[in-house]
């Protein structure tokens, strides 16, 4: 029971870790809280049920596909969008608000959009759905397989950001936005990359949600919850913060769903990130 | 003084509509009432601290749920008094825990908070009473809901004129405007905010509270249902959260344009909510109202 536990939960908080990491990337460095988050992981998750039941794709090759096409709509969604807001409020502390209710309205336009397009009901694949043991707890081959997925993700983006030059520049946008500038960063570009490098990661792990849980077109809410909740868990913007708070919310879920009752995880999230905030309020990895 | 004289009047208008108009008519008033008193509770504590809370359903649920528990066991009127002080309580607990964080913090936590009431009620109701659905047998008509929502909403718009004239007015817009300035001004920050924070939701919770008759079947599911809160948010900044009738003014059209689109076109609700809530934070940042003033200083100053 308690391995079960351990390992299903760290499989599902391996997506959690890569939900996150997406969205506190577009927080950091672009400066949007964007509520809108869960829903574009909802429509990469739609687009690899369709690829599979329609056009017969492979779900790891509708992932490959949607991490760059992820990175597009972003960059499209924060030139058209999101510029415009951060141009307006200038230095004033106007974009926090605004940008929570622009995002807010684009959260509503995607779910109805998903609605019309594929209804309300629960959707799922069935993909290489198999046991695999592993220390004599049956795990179906489709988790692992997302699982691995988000590793590689996640590896690869801790990597850009510590190993490249583009890593530098993003971790220097985030850190100062207003010195960046002096050193010859052209903050409103690295911003864009930063929150497209973010729906790259939503798209991908929506991809990888979709492989092995069901979901349906309003859930979007609760995955942007969950991400917050563990973004903050993590400390704002702290990438490695993040990816362990994610793991933790994975384990502490799947805990309560077996031990106490499936129908109070979203209470157990929220107690958990109460209890954070006011402990900590700065993450549980954050400095003051 | 001819503001309040006109008020009165058009509140006595208000109040003698229902007796000439039919059930639908009384419906819809009903309905219109109390996205009025809602979007104008909102602002007492949102409009001018710009802490966009979107916890009004858990409150609106309060009261509805409260009175459903309660309607066979006390008189009605206690049975408010009862509600308005649930509502007053949890905003306390709420407040005392969450108003110390800043912005995005604190609109991610009331975010959930509908949601958190609405699981620990299921489950409570599941596992402990073990019944889910709660029934209301009480003998009050559409008209008297109708004239005890136009009550409450004169009530909330009254305060809210007060306030405004006050030094707790004040001391809101100040924090609104930038917080370190309202703490070296000395003003008392968490209470403050606090104080109408619980004002706003004792409203919010009566809203749900007076509504819950018209339902008589009572669920988690129905009376948490977060459109309340979004609704309330986009009409309130429609019109233009900070100012006395702004709220009112962004409720009434919104309201009518919801009821004829959720009646016609229910599958394309959220899409048009979704557009309009970009639209006003694109073209109307800050409300009709303001909208209109600097369009007629941009007319006065070239004529």
């Amino acid at each position: 029971m308690f391995l079960t536990v351990l390992i299903l939960g760290t499989v599902l908080g391996g997506t959690y870790a890569l939900l996150a990491l997406g969205l506190t990337l577009q927080y950091g460095i672009a400066r949007i809280m964007n509520l809108a988050y869960g829903e574009v992981t909802l429509v990469a998750a739609f687009f690899l049920v369709w690829a599979f039941q329609g056009l017969n794709l492979s779900p790891v090759l509708s992932i490959l596909l949607l991490t760059p096409a992820g990175y597009g709509a972003g960059w499209l969604l924060y030139a058209v969008m999101m510029r415009p807001l951060v141009k307006r409020s200038g230095a004033s502390g106007r974009l926090e608000v605004d940008s929570i209710l622009a995002t807010f309205g684009l959260l509503f336009l995607l779910q109805g959009l998903l609605l019309i397009t594929f209804g309300p009901n629960f959707t799922s694949i069935s993909y290489l759905d198999q046991g695999v043991d592993i220390l004599g707890v049956s795990v179906s081959a489709n988790r692992l397989i997302a699982f691995v997925i988000c590793v590689v993700a996640g590896a690869g983006l801790l990597l850009v950001l510590t190993r490249t030059r583009w890593g530098l520049s993003l971790r220097a946008v985030a850190l100062s936005p207003g010195s960046a500038p002096l050193v010859g960063i052209d903050v409103n570009r690295v911003a864009r990359q930063g929150f497209a490098l973010g729906t790259a990661l939503a798209a991908t792990a929506g991809g990888a949600l979709a492989m092995y849980q069901t979901f349906s077109a309003t859930e979007g809410v609760i995955i942007t919850m969950k991400a917050l909740v563990i973004v903050i868990m993590g400390g704002k913007g702290n990438v490695g913060g993040a990816l362990v708070a994610g793991l933790a919310l994975g384990l502490i879920e799947t805990f309560v769903a077996t031990a106490i009752d499936p129908g109070l995880t979203l209470a157990a999230t929220f107690a958990i990130f109460l209890l954070v905030l006011l402990w900590r309020p700065q993450g549980l990895f954050g400095r003051n | 003084m001819r503001v309040i004289a006109i008020s009165l009047v058009a509140l006595i208008a208000l109040a003698l509509v229902p007796l000439v108009a039919s059930d639908y008519q009384i419906g819809l008033l009903i309905g219109l009432a109390t996205y009025v008193t809602l979007a104008t509770a909102w602002s007492l504590f949102s409009g001018h601290t710009r802490y966009i809370s979107l916890a009004t359903v858990a409150f609106y649920g309060i009261g509805a749920y409260t009175v459903a528990v309660l309607n066979e066991t006390l008189p009605y009127p206690i049975v408010l008094l009862v509600a308005g002080l649930v509502g007053a309580v949890v905003a306390l607990l709420v407040g005392l825990s969450t108003l110390r964080l800043s912005g995005v913090y604190f609109v991610i936590f009331t975010f959930g908070l509908a949601e958190l009431v609405r699981q620990l009620i299921t489950w409570y109701e599941v596992n402990v009473t073990g019944t889910l659905g709660r029934y209301i047998f009480l003998d009050i008509t559409a008209r008297e809901i109708y004239w005890q929502m136009l009550a409450l909403g004169a009530v909330t718009i009254a305060l809210a004129a007060y306030i405004q004239r006050r030094r707790l007015g004040l001391a809101l817009r100040v924090i609104g405007d930038d917080e370190t300035v309202a703490s070296h001004a000395g003003i008392n920050l968490a209470q403050t905010k606090l104080l109408a924070f619980v004002l706003s939701a004792i409203l919010l919770t009566l809203a749900g509270a007076i509504v819950s008759p018209r339902w008589v079947y009572v669920e988690p599911s129905i009376v948490f249902n977060p459109t309340v809160s979004f609704l309330t948010v986009i009409m309130a900044l429609l019109g233009g959260a900070n100012r006395l009738w702004g709220p009112a003014l962004g409720a009434v059209p919104l309201f009518l344009v919801f009821e004829w689109l959720s009646a016609d076109f229910p599958d394309t609700y959220p899409i048009i909510m979704g557009l309009l809530f970009i639209g006003v934070v694109f073209l109307l940042p800050n409300g009709v109202i303001a909208g209109l003033e600097s369009l007629r200083n941009k007319w006065t100053r070239q004529t």
